[in-house]
């Protein structure tokens, strides 16, 4: 079984988490071409993916920096850090 | 053919031609550049020589042809989908596909087998149901059976599934075929190769230029191109393509896992897919049990295998077919998947003048081969796309036009 390595929580399956994909921050005001942007376009190229998982078990969010080529996480990152004061979002070059 | 066989036996050299040519170095210029010497590239390259006259091709593969997503599915062809657009691409890909053989003079070992989607709850029995009429009002042969039609056809499966989740009835797909997947690819390389195709086996591309919005040619690790037209036809790679020229598209990767057991006598020949179990499973003409689930649940650019795969989908297995116990895993591996939020390929023009895609396969690309080939290489010719994959367009979904497939694609293989 593959184990996840977590500095909060320790050692536990992967099998315990849900994925919630990339984290991303939406629009507060934006035309329509800017939300489709944000509601479908992803990053779907291999690289480190900033992602949401969610620990069943114990009920609590994580944030990791995942690498989508080797699938090692290398980075948990604070929720705190990630949390927005004010929506922003740019379509991103 | 026979007669054909007995010579080649009793022959003491077997002189057969090469199916594909020996290396060339690649030539300065192309008309058209393919990315992806699948099922899908070698199916275009096919169709723009024979039908368009195009053949100044050249067809690049990273690997080797049909190393990719064309070898690693579970070669499952039906048209039983769920919008009338979707049915209507299918069903044209299903009538290509059974005269494919006599096209290519090589057996493809195209199967005829009767495709089952089980339902276990109300609401899966609803979809069908709907699926069902969508179907028949497209002139597909498609409909709901009950419980006793399953048990007479497929008498070895355990309806009640131990008493978990029982199966209420199943949408029948009398069409439902399975196909040898390498000999599709061989026999669209073979016809493209004959016809003036070029195919360069281990050639990557590394880079794609452009000028203003128009596409000037490719960069591989084996030198530069100059061409008129690229397409890109390379389902898991596609978004190392499209970052090559900025171009923002809502694919993500996940891998799909799937696996055979030993091989048995035969004794399943019909196609069972259950989406409530995330199983599907059919029996090879070699006699193994294909079997396959749902693609694993984060994204991942890899074709690596785990055993948390076998392991559920053993688990779902069993349900269905209690005496699988006794079998044995013989190989597993896996694909990568390029998904889409509406369960639908994007193919054709796109915002860079020259450059095709033909992408988003995710778990349902085998059964397009024939009709992807044949549509893009009419776009490519025509530069315009062709009326069956308008709705899959890329520009779908920054109109908020999308094709939703998902009741049909997800695990309906």
């Amino acid at each position: 079984m593959k184990l996840l390595d977590c500095p909060v929580i320790g050692k536990r399956p992967i099998s315990e988490f849900d994925y919630l994909g990339e984290v991303r921050v939406p629009p507060s005001q934006a035309d329509e071409l800017v939300w489709a942007d944000y509601v479908f376009n992803r990053k779907g190229a291999p690289g480190v993916l900033r992602e949401r998982w969610y620990h069943r078990p114990t009920g609590r969010w994580f944030v990791f920096d995942r690498d989508t080529l080797t699938d090692e996480i290398v980075a948990v990152v604070d929720a705190a850090d990630v949390r927005y004061e004010e929506p922003r979002y740019e379509i991103p070059a | 053919m026979p007669w054909r066989l007995l010579k080649f036996g009793l022959k003491s050299t077997h002189d057969e031609p090469r199916f594909f040519p020996e290396s060339k170095p690649l030539k300065p210029h192309y008309d058209v550049v393919i990315i992806g010497g699948g099922g899908h590239g070698m199916a275009c390259a096919y169709y723009l020589a024979k039908e368009h006259g195009i053949t100044d091709v050249a067809v690049l593969e990273q690997g080797y042809i049909g190393g990719g997503n064309t070898g690693r599915n579970t070669t499952i062809v039906r048209s039983n989908y769920l919008t009338p657009e979707g049915v209507k691409f299918y069903d044209t890909s299903v009538k290509l596909f059974e005269d494919l053989a006599d096209d290519f003079d090589l057996n493809i070992f195209y199967s005829t087998r009767g495709h089952f989607t089980l339902a276990h709850t109300d609401s899966a029995l609803r979809t069908m149901r709907w699926r069902a009429e969508v179907n028949k009002h497209q002139g597909i042969e498609s409909e709901v059976v009950g419980r006793e039609e399953i048990a007479k056809e497929v008498p070895y499966m355990d309806l009640d599934c131990n008493g978990h989740a029982p199966v209420m009835g199943a949408l029948y797909h009398a069409p439902g075929s399975v196909a040898r997947h390498d000999a599709v690819a061989w026999g669209y390389a073979r016809g493209a190769y004959n016809r003036g195709v070029e195919i360069h086996q281990k050639t990557r591309v590394t880079a794609i230029r452009t000028q203003g919005d128009r596409v000037v040619g490719v960069e591989t690790d084996r030198g530069a191109i100059s061409c008129n037209k690229v397409i890109s036809m390379v389902a898991g790679s596609t978004p190392r393509i499209t970052s090559m020229l900025g171009l923002r598209t809502p694919i993500e990767i996940f891998p799909l896992q799937a696996c055979v057991s030993e091989p048995v006598k035969p004794f399943m020949d019909t196609i069972v897919v259950s989406g409530s179990l995330h199983v599907y499973v059919s029996q090879s003409s070699r006699g193994e049990l294909v079997m396959g689930a749902s693609v694993d649940p984060s994204v991942l650019h890899s074709t690596r295998s785990s055993f948390d795969f076998v392991e559920g989908l053993a688990d779902q297995m069993l349900d269905l077919f209690p005496f699988m116990s006794r079998m044995k895993v013989m190989r597993q591996w896996a694909g990568m998947s390029d998904i889409t939020p509406d369960f639908a390929p994007i193919m054709g023009k796109t915002p860079i003048d020259g450059f095709y895609l033909d992408a988003g396969w995710g778990t349902w690309g085998f059964k397009a081969t024939p009709v992807s080939g044949k549509t893009m290489a009419w776009t490519v010719a025509n530069d315009k796309t062709h009326e069956l994959i308008e709705p899959f367009r890329l520009s779908r979904f920054a109109d908020f036009d999308l094709v939703g497939e998902k009741g049909a694609a997800s695990v309906g293989h």
